[in-house]
């Protein structure tokens, strides 16, 4: 088929002549047995492409039945199944394993180490998403259907679910398991294998924003495992850590799924701040401005991460310190925050840029991913946030930070490195479709959602007032443009990709590109650098 | 901050007329605003009935146009250096890259802004959490899917009642909504019984909840508490102007989380003197005996409209069920001539069944005995509410 999926013959300059037989297994062994950093890449990126597929058909079901006032296609049961399970499968299912597949793929080869440090490890995280994510899915099949609680499987709400509760919580304990390993993975890759040559502080931002992202998982997975084994035993071994009956707190539930659950949309989003900040230098030809700085406020937002979960939770009555406190420490994730999009624009700033496909979607994200900025300070702001919590405002909110921030970062750092990983070019008038194609019927959905969310419209609802129909006219129509859209990238980009149609790729696609993985050829060489590279003065080339 | 605020709304309006005119007419629905509750297309906030509202309506402005200033003059640098860099046009990029000056002033003014913008919020949180000197005390008590209002203190003391959505609403949102063109101006926000509350005077909501969390939200009196079980918190507004106020239930609690709104109605003080008085009339004309002897065709007529009000969203009229709620009709629990599973079920629930014992004792009764005699089912067994009564000791 083609050069991502075809058996490894190529070798690159820098793998051994004695190497040249190695004894990789062919045919499905090779997927099953993977120890290979890119083939594990692979799997996770086409698992999670496989998930984002299917999260999306959940949100066209829900978008289909918002349509218009009164229920048509699905009852207020199947509805809260829907949005509860599209919510689980879009952030477990395909944002995590994403990110974990870009940096399979790309860590290794960005600092010059032969593989990641534990390959049979990650051969293991990768195929315990399988399981999981099949009961996932599996659990609409199960008797009164999957979990309907939302998301953020409040309790006591949860202790009503059926038995697809609990093969969720497994579910979710697998996926967990899986995360911890990769990061572990990830900073032991990173810590003990970069080249000689390259200190952390000339590491690629990918790099270092995967580096602090999986500090953050290992921190809190533990936490979200904590919270749903309390949900498990309070549901069948006569606990009562959240259930009011037995004395004990529902709101003990969102306090730690939220310490859980805050860093969790950072874990969603740094490495799409990394991505973005090595596309921008790229295309505008010029190096990052304040790299350091980079570092530093990458860095502050995984700390404050930490102290501000009780944002999500203002209405369930903090005291008045509480939530000064909550909204003070929210308020200041903007500094950091804002450091970042004004260092992207200074590195745009008397650049020469070019806008392939990949750049694209980079100022797409850097444009839009601001909006989703604003609106979360605007939520941080307790009297505000009291008016539009749990309201489509939110919705509008956390899918202009998800969507528009790590989905399209993730589509820059497909256009971006996709000519690496297959060694064929994507075509650009096709980039250039799904980009524009995806930006508008993007807006077209969610802009309307924050005045829905003014005007109060309550989230999760499978039927609204008349007064709010036709904004959700508006959003359920570019819903359908939106998917359409991937089906478009699926269909049109991924798969010829895969198929080793296009022109051949150069070892280096992007004329202002830097970094050891454009000092390969295209494709990547099955293995590569089995012996360390030596390094220039910056760590971005190989000097002979 | 005043004038900000209006010019502010001055902007809204024309805003919301341009769109109006433009985009949305013509489209099928034809309804009116609801006044109280959301207007057609309403782009912001409701208009604010109580200070604290008005002042989160000022806090949103201020916020928006903050950040907008910032958005535009950001982006402003940005599409510049995009028109201006490009290659295309044949720039030639500079080297510099790194400013340890400006990244202290980028850092330091985001900082200043940000400190900025929560000074006028923090007075606002410390007027909402006063909750104290209240006029009137009501606990509100979220249910699945109803609300329970109970007056505590002041003027009212000793009424209480449970508002759920209008039937009617209900079954219409089964058909697939008000049929196109049809101006069902209140559709999921009709309420059988509104909560009723003086203008003017300071009203403390204490919220709880017997099953689930709850939310209980009035986007114009700028309130919104969780309704928490086991635990009470609290809230309150003070209503400026008399009228009709509308929420709906604002965490998801379940299935029919969209089908429990909430409708105040806020009267002047001589009507909610006059509400208080009537209120207790029916009240105590209303009062069950629970020792009572009923006979079967009364109970079960009592029973009919308890079921329809309470039980048929879920057991359906037919009482045949649906998923994973079970069918009545011949249900071996409802057709046991020991009544004692039962009366535990209601009282209790059982798997996704709530716990209904927030309902009288003699409203028990009487939907057993009607789900005993109706259907199918047709034992000719009769339930007395003191079996109830004895079922809670």
């Amino acid at each position: 088929m083609s050069a991502v999926l075809d058996h490894p013959s190529v070798h690159g300059h820098h793998s051994h002549a004695g190497h040249d037989a190695h004894h990789a297994p062919t045919g499905w062994r090779r997927w099953v047995y993977a120890t290979n950093h890119k083939d594990i890449g692979t799997l996770y990126l086409l698992f999670s492409l496989t998930m984002l597929m299917l999260g999306g058909v959940l949100a066209l079901l829900i978008r289909a039945e918002l349509f218009q006032p009164g229920l048509q296609f699905v009852n207020p049961e199947l509805f809260n199944q829907l949005t509860t399970m599209h919510g689980l499968i879009m952030v477990f299912g395909a944002i995590m394993p994403a990110f974990v597949g870009f940096a399979n793929w790309m860590i290794p080869i960005q600092i010059g180490a032969s593989d990641m440090a534990f390959a049979r490890m990650n051969n293991f995280s990768f195929w315990l998403l399988i399981p999981a994510g099949v009961m996932l899915v599996a659990t609409f099949f199960m008797p009164g259907g999957a979990p309907s609680g939302g998301w953020t499987i409040y309790a006591p709400l949860t202790l009503q679910m059926g038995p697809s509760m609990d093969v969720a919580i497994f579910g979710l304990h697998i996926l967990g398991a899986s995360s911890i390993m990769g990061s572990i993975n990830i900073i032991v890759t990173i810590l003990n294998m970069r080249a000689p040559g390259m200190p952390l502080m000339k590491m690629p931002m990918f790099c270092w924003t995967w580096l602090i992202t999986a500090f953050l998982l290992i921190a809190v997975m533990p936490v979200l495992a904590g919270a749903i084994t309390m949900t498990l035993t309070d549901r069948h071994f006569g606990t009562s850590f959240f259930n009011p009956a037995g004395g004990g707190d529902p709101v003990l539930f969102q306090h730690i799924f939220w310490f859980f659950g805050h860093p969790e949309v950072y874990i969603m989003i740094l490495p799409a701040f990394g991505i973005i900040s090595q596309i921008v230098p790229a295309f505008a030809r010029k190096k990052l401005f304040g790299y350091t700085s980079m570092v530093y406020a990458t860095s502050s937002i995984a700390v404050l991460s930490f102290i501000v979960w009780g944002h999500h939770m203002f209405t369930t009555g903090f005291p008045v310190a509480g939530q000064l406190f909550f909204m003070y420490a929210t308020m200041l994730i903007a500094v950091p925050t804002a450091v970042k999009i004004f260092n992207w624009i200074a590195t745009m700033w008397r650049g020469s840029m070019t806008f392939e496909t990949p750049m694209l979607f980079a100022v797409g994200f850097i444009f839009v991913f601001t909006m989703g900025g604003f609106t979360g300070l605007i939520c941080a702001m307790a009297p505000v946030d009291i008016q539009i919590q749990d309201t489509y405002y939110v919705v509008a909110h956390f899918h202009y930070v998800l969507v528009a921030g790590s989905l399209y970062a993730m589509f820059a750092g497909y256009y971006y490195w996709s000519p690496k990983w297959t060694g064929v070019m994507y075509s650009e008038t096709r980039g250039k479709i799904h980009f524009w194609w995806s930006l508008i019927s993007f807006n077209v959905t969610f802009f309307p959602m924050h005045f829905l969310g003014l005007a109060g419209m309550p989230r999760r609802y499978a039927d609204y007032p008349m007064q709010f129909a036709d904004f959700n006219a508006v959003a359920s129509v570019g819903a359908f443009f939106f998917g359409f859209a991937q089906l478009y990238f699926v269909l049109f980009v991924v798969i010829p990709a895969m198929r080793g149609k296009g022109q051949p790729a150069p070892q280096r696609p992007w004329e202002g590109a830097e970094g050891l993985e454009w000092e390969i050829p295209s494709p990547a060489p099955f293995h590569t650098f089995e012996t360390p590279p030596k390094l220039d003065a910056s760590a971005t080339k190989i000097v002979a | 901050m005043t004038r900000m605020y209006k010019e502010a709304k001055a902007l809204k309006t024309s805003f919301a007329g341009a769109v109006l005119m433009t985009t949305w007419a013509g489209l099928a629905h034809a309804v009116q605003d609801l006044p109280g509750g959301p207007a057609v297309n309403q782009l912001n906030l409701h208009p604010a009935v109580t200070k604290i509202a008005e002042s989160q309506a000022w806090l949103h402005w201020f916020m928006l146009i903050i950040c907008a200033i910032i958005f535009v003059l950001v982006f402003s640098v940005m599409f510049y250096s995009i028109w201006k860099h490009r290659k295309s046009v044949g720039h030639k990029a500079a080297d510099f890259h790194e400013s340890l000056t400006v990244e202290v002033v980028w850092t330091a003014i985001p900082f200043l802004i940000v400190i900025g913008m929560a000074l006028p919020a923090t007075k606002v949180i410390i007027a909402m959490k006063d909750t104290t000197n209240a006029d009137v005390t009501i606990k509100v008590t979220g249910m699945q899917w109803r609300w329970g209002y109970d007056y505590l203190r002041g003027e009212g003391e000793g009424i209480g009642f449970i508002s759920a959505l209008d039937r009617a609403q209900r079954e219409l949102s089964n058909e697939g909504g008000p049929k196109s063109g049809a101006d069902v101006v209140d559709y999921l926000l009709k309420v059988d019984k509104p909560l009723v509350v003086p203008v003017g005077r300071k009203v403390r909501i204490i919220t709880t909840s017997n099953d689930v969390i709850h939310s209980w939200a009035v986007p114009s009196f700028g309130v919104h508490q969780d309704a928490i079980p086991g635990f009470v918190r609290d809230t309150w507004f003070m209503a400026e102007k008399v009228g009709d106020y509308y929420g709906q239930c604002a965490k998801i609690c379940g299935k029919e989380h969209a089908y429990m709104p909430i409708h105040v109605k806020v009267l002047s003080s001589g009507d909610y003197t006059a509400w208080v008085e009537g209120e207790k009339k029916k009240m105590a004309a209303l009062a069950d005996d629970p020792s009572k002897v009923w006979a079967l065709a009364e109970l079960v007529k009592r029973g009919e409209k308890v079921y329809a009000a309470n039980c048929a969203a879920c057991h359906l009229p037919s009482g045949k069920g649906q998923a994973a709620i079970k069918p009545l009709d011949g249900s071996p629990i409802v057709l046991d001539a020991d009544h004692g599973k039962q009366i535990e079920t209601v009282l209790k629930g059982r798997n996704v069944m709530p716990s209904w014992k927030a309902l009288s004792d003699t409203d028990i009764a009487a939907v057993i005995t009607y789900t005993k005699n109706n259907w199918s089912n047709k034992t000719g067994q009769l339930v007395q509410p003191a079996e109830i009564t004895q079922a809670r000791k």
